[in-house]
């Protein structure tokens, strides 16, 4: 590490302010998509499926047959 | 393309391409970070603080590829009503709103010594602040609505709306007096930044664009299972319905 001369303060609280700030981002979302994927497994092992033909609306369903994932 | 318009083709790519785009943005931002500490020099006005340069300009970059993402996926909602471009423009919001947000703090960070202020009410600043603050008005909209369809479509709107902010950004620093410097990367007649410093800085902006996509890929795949997840738990409500009656 060289020596970051009299305004170090500066660039170290830049760069921990960014660790910081994309650590939090990354973990909220891959937490989100752990826990849709949890939840998602556990409504299909209960026998909970999705529809087919009137769910054409929404994201994530397929216009035919269901597949899982 | 076509193909992975279809959201379970998606999340097939999704799960593919998320190790090798974790490894590459990794690697990027480590060997980044080696080249900006290590490698680049001081800059002979600026000395050290020019290293907050290695962070603040890709992330303000990020901040307005988010925002165009957005606008883009906007149309896409508004035009063509496909599914995915909705799911793309609200899962953009919150990481393009944290790129903005770190653009915001370290040209603080980086002002302060250089211009003996945090913060002047210019029109480059103000106009990255109107930025973050439309951010977080269509991460607000989208929370505020339940119903997907009716929320991206309003998103959509106030996105395009929003869109105007993005080239007032882009030559604010030209069409006004400001304390910004002009740009001296992304400009006719090539980049005026010396070789040993652009780069690192290129280095880690393919690295945190990276970032950013990973991190949009992962949750666009949580948005889609939500409403998957969202659309199960309403035919098991009309199901128990329908048996009650």
């Amino acid at each position: 590490m060289p020596d970051l001369g009299p305004h170090a303060i500066f660039i170290i609280a830049a760069y921990a302010v960014t660790f910081v700030a994309v650590a939090a981002l990354a973990f909220a979302i891959v937490e989100d998509d752990r826990r849709q994927r949890r939840v998602l497994a556990e409504l299909e092992a209960r026998g909970i499926k999705r529809r087919s033909a009137e769910s054409q609306s929404s994201a994530g369903k397929p216009k035919s047959k269901r597949k899982k994932g | 393309m076509i193909s992975l318009a279809n959201p379970t083709r998606f999340l097939g790519l999704v799960g593919r391409a998320v190790p090798w785009l974790t490894a590459a943005t990794l690697i990027l931002l480590g060997l980044g970070l080696y080249l900006s500490f290590f490698v680049a020099p001081p800059d002979y006005q600026q000395g050290e603080t020019v290293r907050i340069m290695f962070i603040h300009v890709p992330a303000a970059w990020l901040a307005i590829f988010g925002y165009m993402l957005i606008a883009i996926a906007a149309l896409g909602t508004l035009i063509w009503r496909h599914p995915l471009a909705d799911v793309a423009a609200k899962t953009a919001a919150p990481i393009g709103a944290t790129f903005t947000f770190i653009a915001l703090v370290t040209g603080s960070l980086w002002g302060k010594p250089m211009w003996g202020t945090y913060w002047v009410w210019d029109a480059r600043l103000t106009s990255v602040l109107v930025l973050f603050l439309l951010y977080l008005g269509l991460i607000a909209l989208w929370q505020s609505i339940e119903e997907p369809g009716r929320a991206g479509r309003a998103a959509a709107i106030l996105a395009l709306v929003g869109a105007v902010n993005i080239p007032i950004i882009k030559f604010s620093v030209d069409w006004w007096n400001t304390l910004h410097q002009p740009a001296s990367i992304i400009r006719i007649g090539g980049p005026t930044i010396d070789p040993t410093m652009l780069w690192p800085l290129l280095v880690i902006a393919i690295g945190f664009t990276l970032l950013f996509v990973l991190l949009h890929l992962i949750a666009m795949r949580a948005e889609i299972l939500r409403r998957r997840v969202r659309a199960l738990q309403q035919s098991q409500v009309e199901r128990a319905a329908l048996v009650e009656a």
